[in-house]
């Protein structure tokens, strides 16, 4: 050391990852707008942002992935033209995305040396190797363990040591502590150091304010597309400018929609108490949720997704089972019981997987609309076509779903139709209490305002409404009341006439 | 029963067991990269037809198998077109070989019905290993085809086990995707894995036509292209576990002829059922493990792959 340049050690021999007026179009999103990154080498950087901001776009981009349509990536001073993965990972880039791309069946060393081993696979020699790099960056492993025995933290920390195994300068974690343990996320936080002092950069996707602080060194956020803040340090982030970076400083007010009759709260429609769901790797998903909605009152359910919206809504229609917790609808427990007799309890619940969950796509308007109510169009066993027609032909009408014919199958539809459809036919039960997930994403703004009106008109009739949205204004403009959840908890409780954009943002992010 | 009966039988035990141990192994190294071919039955009658006419053309059973060979690997290319490479259901499109086969297989050999037959394969010389009592001719006395058979067994083994090439493929029939983003190409790995089962599969096709069934009839494949898929399961997907399969189903095959001379009472269609049955129970018994573990079967077997684009 003779001369201090001011660099950290691992600078030396280039100046990292440059992605400089990076632009993405898909049909109808423009999902990056002049987009930049910039990391040194030898740093671990987040990158922020609501969800639809850009980020996983943006890394797509970087990975090879995506091509952008405009804007240059450039690797240490060099331009790069990634035309697909493995022209990013031959330069250097690896991604670990947020599903693991594992072979369950092979072992550790294996799913390792499939990036890359020589022509004869000598066992043994393949694990020494894979078990000495993993000491060497501290990545707990049993080489010649089948991955399917493992846990979702040992399986990440596969999937680094194959980036690792591939020589990767620029290692891009998205959303990397979702599937883990709060221990698990601790231990990544130190391997994701020790990675970084060997000169390598670090990109960590997140939206948790708490371990963007702890293991990251430097932040960019991104919103719409574009970025609004570049590699700033995480010493000046906090809360308060975080929630105003990643939402926006939206001065203007959401117009919050008019009521006629007021909620009325002393006769609860849904009493959820102490609901407990672990997901399938027996991580808990929703930890001990209690919340009650009054008759005619829409309680708005914000959060980042993935922090336990939709096995919430899951679970009190009964689509999954709870470990704890009671669920009570219209005065009848029903805690017990299955989907079914929830529904005969004045449950209602508009999935957010349409095509999924709640349509068929390859069966007819009709066979679609009566899927609730065989029973009404029965005769005996048989359907009677005519009644069920009919009652589909009201349907149809009353909710203005355009269709080219009622025996055409509902693949061909919008989504803003499928979802008036969707809406009609789960109104139809004269249910007690809705759970609309996600009912407006992906319509345009026709469709969205259509399907808010049903849903205050409903409120207005005396129907309670669990909404839960990614879409804040939604929440604002519709909820009498709105709850923040994170990790699974309910953090944060707003009056509907109190809330803002600042306000519920800053609980979405964890500023607490 | 004496004792040349006994060593007949053991022959026949051996030599049928091979012969499906071939088709097995071509149908095991296509499920291993994920594609199933259920066009077996009509790959072997193909290889059976064009052994037993180029056989008796040029006079020699090694221009007869290779023949043979280049049949299946051909007809095998349909089903990679379609199953693989245009991503079309691999069930319809190997059922769809098989009827193929069987037709053209029958419409190719309308002039070979009951011709005499043509040079067979000969054993190795081995010098007085073949004199050994029993042994002899239940194991050295077998014609080369069967050795040769047994080295494929070996080589398949040790390259699915022990080389680079094996490990990708086994990655691309366990998770195509997964095997893409590590920069092994799937269509390649597929095409070549179900055109090498082909060949095999023509290979088993021409050791029945020439020394097995000594001619060709229509229908002389009679269902063992579907033993060799069962067999694939029996065996678990693994060569060694596939050889014992071999064996145990070609005793069932070599027992059937003979149940009456024998003086047993069972149909033989009872006999013939059996390899299902056994396959059946293996199946059981492997849903069960697999409530524990993943299945032995190959996890993407079945499943086109087309790369995910937005």
């Amino acid at each position: 050391m003779s001369i201090t340049t001011g660099a950290a050690p691992g600078e030396v021999g280039g100046d990292g990852v440059h992605l400089e007026n990076i632009w993405k179009r898909f049909p109808g999103v423009i999902a990056n707008a002049g987009a930049e990154l910039h990391v040194r080498p030898g740093s671990v950087h987040a990158v922020l942002g609501e969800n639809g901001a850009g980020k996983t776009t943006l890394m797509n981009v970087l990975a090879g992935v995506y091509r952008p349509d405009e804007g240059t990536v450039r690797l240490n001073g060099i331009e790069q033209n990634f035309n697909s993965p493995a022209d990013a990972l031959a330069a250097g880039v690896a991604m670990v995305h947020q599903e693991f791309r594992l072979i369950p069946t092979f072992t550790v060393a294996e799913n390792v040396a499939l990036g890359s081993s020589p022509v004869l696979v000598r066992k043994r020699e393949i694990e020494q190797q894979v078990s000495e790099l993993a000491d060497r960056f501290g990545l707990q492993t049993t080489a010649n363990r089948e991955v399917w025995n493992l846990s979702m933290g040992e399986r990440q920390r596969v999937e680094i040591l194959k980036a690792l195994w591939r020589d990767a300068r620029v290692l891009i974690l998205d959303e990397p502590t979702a599937v883990l343990t709060p221990d698990e996320a601790d231990e990544l936080g130190r391997i994701v150091a020790t990675m970084a002092e060997d000169g390598r950069s670090i990109i960590f996707i997140s939206h948790k304010l708490g371990e963007v602080t702890r293991f990251c060194d430097t932040a960019t956020v991104l919103r719409g597309g574009a970025t609004v803040a570049s590699s700033m340090a995480v010493e000046h982030l906090d809360a308060a400018n975080l929630a105003e970076l990643m939402v926006g400083e939206n001065t203007e007010v959401s117009q919050r929609r008019a009521r006629v009759h007021p909620a009325d709260l002393d006769t609860p429609v849904l009493t959820v108490a102490d609901m407990r769901v672990l997901d399938s790797h027996g991580i808990t998903s929703v930890d001990g949720v209690s919340l009650s909605i009054g008759t005619g009152e829409v309680v708005g359910v914000a959060g980042v997704a993935g922090n336990g919206q939709r096995p919430l809504a899951d679970a009190i229609a009964g689509l999954v089972d709870s470990e704890e917790g009671s669920v009570v609808v219209a005065a009848t427990d029903v805690s017990a019981v299955g989907p079914k007799d929830r529904i005969a309890a004045g449950l209602s619940y508009v999935p957010e997987d349409r095509l999924g969950v709640g349509l068929a796509p390859k069966l007819s308007v009709t066979e679609n609309s009566m899927m609730r109510s065989y029973a009404s169009v029965g005769r005996g066993p048989l359907i009677d076509r005519a009644a069920a027609d009919a009652q589909c032909t009201e349907l149809v009408d009353r909710y203005r779903v355009k269709v080219g014919g009622l025996h055409h199958a509902i693949a061909g539809l919008s989504g803003g139709n499928l979802q008036r459809l969707l809406v009609g036919r789960e109104l139809a039960t004269d249910p007690a209490v809705i759970i609309a997930a996600q009912p407006t994403r992906g319509l345009d703004v026709q469709g969205v305002r259509a399907i808010q009106d049903v849903l205050i008109d409903q409120a207005e009739s005396g129907v309670g409404i669990l909404l839960i949205s990614e879409d804040l204004d939604e929440l604002l403009a519709l909820s009498d009341r709105i709850v923040v959840m994170v990790e699974g908890r309910i953090v944060a409780e707003f009056p509907g006439e109190e809330a803002t954009r600042a306000l519920v943002g800053q609980a979405m992010t964890g500023g607490a | 029963m004496n004792e040349v009966t006994v060593v007949g039988l053991l022959v026949d035990v051996v030599a049928f067991g091979l012969m499906l141990y071939l088709a097995a192994l071509g149908e095991l190294i296509a499920e291993k990269a994920g594609v199933l071919n259920l066009g077996v039955e009509g790959m072997m009658a193909v290889g059976g037809v064009a052994a037993f006419w180029s056989g008796t053309e040029f006079g020699s059973p090694v221009i007869g198998l290779i023949i043979a060979g280049i049949a299946g690997g051909l007809l095998s290319l349909i089903h990679a077109l379609v199953a693989v490479v245009l991503g079309g259901d691999q069930v319809v499109s190997g059922l769809a070989l098989t009827i193929f086969g069987l037709g053209l297989a029958a419409f190719a050999g309308k002039d070979y019905v009951s011709l005499p037959a043509v040079p067979q394969f000969g054993a190795l010389p081995l010098g007085p290993l073949r004199e050994l009592r029993i042994i002899g001719p239940v194991v050295f006395n077998q014609s080369w085809l069967a050795w040769f058979a047994v080295v494929l067994g070996l080589g398949t083994w040790f390259v699915l086990e022990r080389t680079s090439i094996g490990l990708g493929l086994r990655a691309v029939g366990e998770s195509a995707a997964t095997a893409d983003t590590a920069g092994r190409s799937v269509v390649r790995t597929r095409v070549i894995a179900v055109g090498v089962g082909g060949i095999l599969a023509g290979f088993a096709g021409a050791y029945l036509t020439l020394n097995l069934a000594k001619g060709w009839s229509e229908g002389v494949t009679a269902g063992r292209g579907w033993i060799a898929v069962a067999l694939v399961i029996f065996g678990a997907w693994r060569p060694g576990r596939t050889a014992v399969g071999a064996l145990l189903f070609g005793g069932l095959l070599a027992l059937e002829p003979r149940l009456q001379t024998f003086g047993v009472n069972i149909s033989p269609i009872l006999v013939s059922m059996l390899p299902y049955v056994l396959t059946i129970g293996v199946l059981i018994i492997f849903s069960i493990q697999s409530r524990r573990r993943p299945s032995v079967a190959p996890a993407a077997i079945g499943r086109a792959y087309r790369r995910e684009e937005r």
